[in-house]
């Protein structure tokens, strides 16, 4: 493929990354909202876009079947970043890695206490980091959504998820009590590709890098 | 349990894969042994101290390990060779002068080291020993060149680094072992966002060189630019690639300043060959002078290992396949035979009653008798 292969997913990162693709002169043909395309053209011949799930855009750009990736930083946490570079933040989709609880549980002190706690997550690698940081042991109990729940029918004490409004958790009676880190959406590149596909890849990233608001 | 099931990342190589690898082994040897590099064949197995000695400290996770029952020591199974390659330089062979020195065997990884990986690569490379000036360096990225031409590969790139620019700018900025760990990886992800956190209260001029490096990349003209945003103590590297560039201007190279591959035991220019259809290097290479210190010997030496597994993968490569002869007492017939043999054709007696199989057993053409003469016909399958 001599052209350029951008992945990215649906949703909240492919509407703030549109500003940014139109910066570089990509327009989309298709918006994948309404298509039920997995492969979209753009305006230019040579670009070509590949809709994916969030959790799989690093592995897309890792083994080369994309050139260009977008990702939040979550994802590229869980993922490694193997292969990748990831020369820019793009600053969009941005939120929050916290750790949550039911209100009425006292989070601190479990801490300080000692206690092995149980966490549900879909970010186990992030989580596990995290408390290793902390010293605090837990069991870590992977799910694929809807993490909110797991507290509120006894199957977790805490969970570590992304917040950006607060507002799920607050309809389920949780709060946040601790902020892992604050997350944004990043420009991922395949190593190879940088190298071998210099001449097309460089001014797309500099054009990004131009057109990100801070 | 399936009794043919093979462990995962690992797997037998068939015929046709089989005889491209076997193929490139013989041409790429030979290629080395043309140089003047002697061929060393280390064991797979060693006391785990020495293979992790010097070079190695990566690659610890990533060795079997088992138990020798005759001393209770831990034997590892080789992750790499090149340490092992070091070891004979540095310690058996006891050479004044430059030792050039070539291998080619199986290593073994716990973990797979990427994409399509196998756990079992055969790893293949070319070191110098002996040499501290930049013609040896210059040497060996042109023997890479020459393995990547051979093997077809006319798309890739031999991209270009330093590993002395960082440890200049790392001592510069005084920043610790552990805080420098950090700031090798936020340089190898080009992660600009992170590096400018790691380095919040470092000093200038170190902290804006290293926030430049994931950006000083691309052809020639970025050691130009390099000079400009780089400060004065780096001057003695960016010369090194400069020459570099000077003397190697007709292969297809390129630049990276912040490319540390292995930056453990590397200790001045590295490099990395990259392909169309690859994600990741082909090849990896470049100076460790320290490793030899760890075995009793400080030599200078450079050199660049591949595995040959995925080289054969993407090389192209003739594909002739083999031609059929009928069995026969045919004196005529067996003269052919022997000729073609002899002219590096393989020729294929087929064994009565096995009519419309040897396509499959790898052959394309057949000897058939036309006019009192033996000629060569397509095989259709």
């Amino acid at each position: 493929m001599t052209g350029i292969t951008i992945a990215l997913s649906k949703g909240r990162i492919f509407d703030e990354t549109l500003p940014l693709l139109a910066a570089a002169g990509i327009v989309p043909a298709e918006n994948p909202e309404h298509s039920r395309k997995l492969i979209i053209g753009s305006n230019r011949p040579e670009v070509r876009l590949v809709v994916v799930r969030a959790s799989d855009v690093p592995t897309y750009v890792q083994y080369g079947a994309a050139d260009l990736g977008i990702a939040g930083k979550d994802v590229l946490l869980e993922h490694g970043g193997a292969g990748l570079y990831q020369p820019l933040d793009l600053n969009i989709a941005r939120c929050r890695m916290c750790v949550a609880a039911p209100t009425g549980f006292d989070y601190a002190f479990a801490v300080r206490r000692g206690a092995r706690l149980r966490i549900a997550t879909k970010y186990v690698a992030t989580a596990r980091a995290h408390f290793a940081t902390k010293g605090v042991h837990v069991d870590l109990i992977k799910l694929y959504g809807s993490m909110e729940l797991a507290p509120l029918v006894g199957l977790a004490d805490a969970i570590v998820d992304l917040v950006s409004s607060g507002g799920t958790l607050k309809a389920n009676n949780l709060a946040e009590v601790e902020e892992i880190m604050s997350i944004s959406s990043r420009l991922i590149v395949n190593q190879a590709a940088l190298k071998v596909k210099r001449d097309l890849l460089q001014p797309v990233i500099e054009s990004f890098a131009r057109a990100v608001k801070p | 349990m399936n009794r043919w099931l093979l462990p995962e990342a690992i797997e037998d190589i068939l015929p046709a894969q089989a005889r491209r690898v076997e193929t490139l082994r013989r041409a790429l040897l030979d290629i080395f042994a043309g140089h003047g590099y002697e061929l060393v064949i280390p064991p797979l197995l060693e006391h785990v101290e020495s293979l992790l000695t010097g070079s190695g400290h990566d690659l610890d996770l990533r060795t079997f390990k088992l138990v020798d029952q005759t001393s209770g020591r831990t034997l590892g199974l080789r992750a790499d060779i090149t340490p092992q390659v070091a070891r004979i330089d540095a310690h058996l062979l006891n050479r004044r002068g430059v030792a050039r020195l070539c291998y080619c065997g199986t290593v073994l990884h716990t973990l797979p080291a990427g994409f399509n990986a196998t756990r079992e690569p055969l790893q293949l490379g070319a070191e110098i020993y002996g040499h501290a000036g930049i013609e040896a360096d210059i040497e060996i990225v042109r023997l890479l060149a020459e393995v990547l031409h051979h093997a077809g590969l006319v798309t890739s790139r031999i991209d270009l680094g330093h590993v002395g620019l960082f440890r200049t700018l790392v001592k510069m900025a005084g920043v610790g072992a552990e805080a420098g760990m950090e700031i090798f990886a936020a340089l190898q992800a080009k992660d600009v966002s992170t590096l400018e956190i790691l380095l919040s209260g470092a000093p200038e001029p170190a902290r804006g060189a290293l926030l430049a490096l994931p950006d000083l990349y691309g052809g020639v003209e970025v050691l130009v630019r390099a000079r400009q945003v780089l400060p004065a103590g780096v001057t003695a590297h960016l010369d090194d690639l400069e020459r570099l560039a000077s003397a190697l201007g007709d292969l297809p190279i390129s630049f990276d300043l912040s490319e540390l591959r292995g930056y453990h035991y590397h200790s001045g220019i590295v490099f990395a060959a990259y392909g169309e259809g690859s994600p990741s290097a082909l090849a990896l290479g470049g100076r460790y002078d320290l490793v030899g210190e760890a075995f009793g010997c400080a030599r200078p030496a450079t050199g660049f290992s591949l595995d040959l597994r995925e080289l054969a993968d993407l090389a192209i490569l003739p594909a002739a396949g083999a031609i059929l002869a009928p069995w026969s007492g045919d004196d005529q017939l067996y003269a052919e035979i022997l000729r073609l043999r002899a002219a590096g054709e393989a020729v294929v007696m087929a064994l009565p009653g096995h009519a419309g199989t040897w396509a499959e057993a790898g052959c394309d053409r057949q000897l058939v008798r036309h006019g009192g003469q033996w000629v060569i016909e397509a095989l259709l399958s």
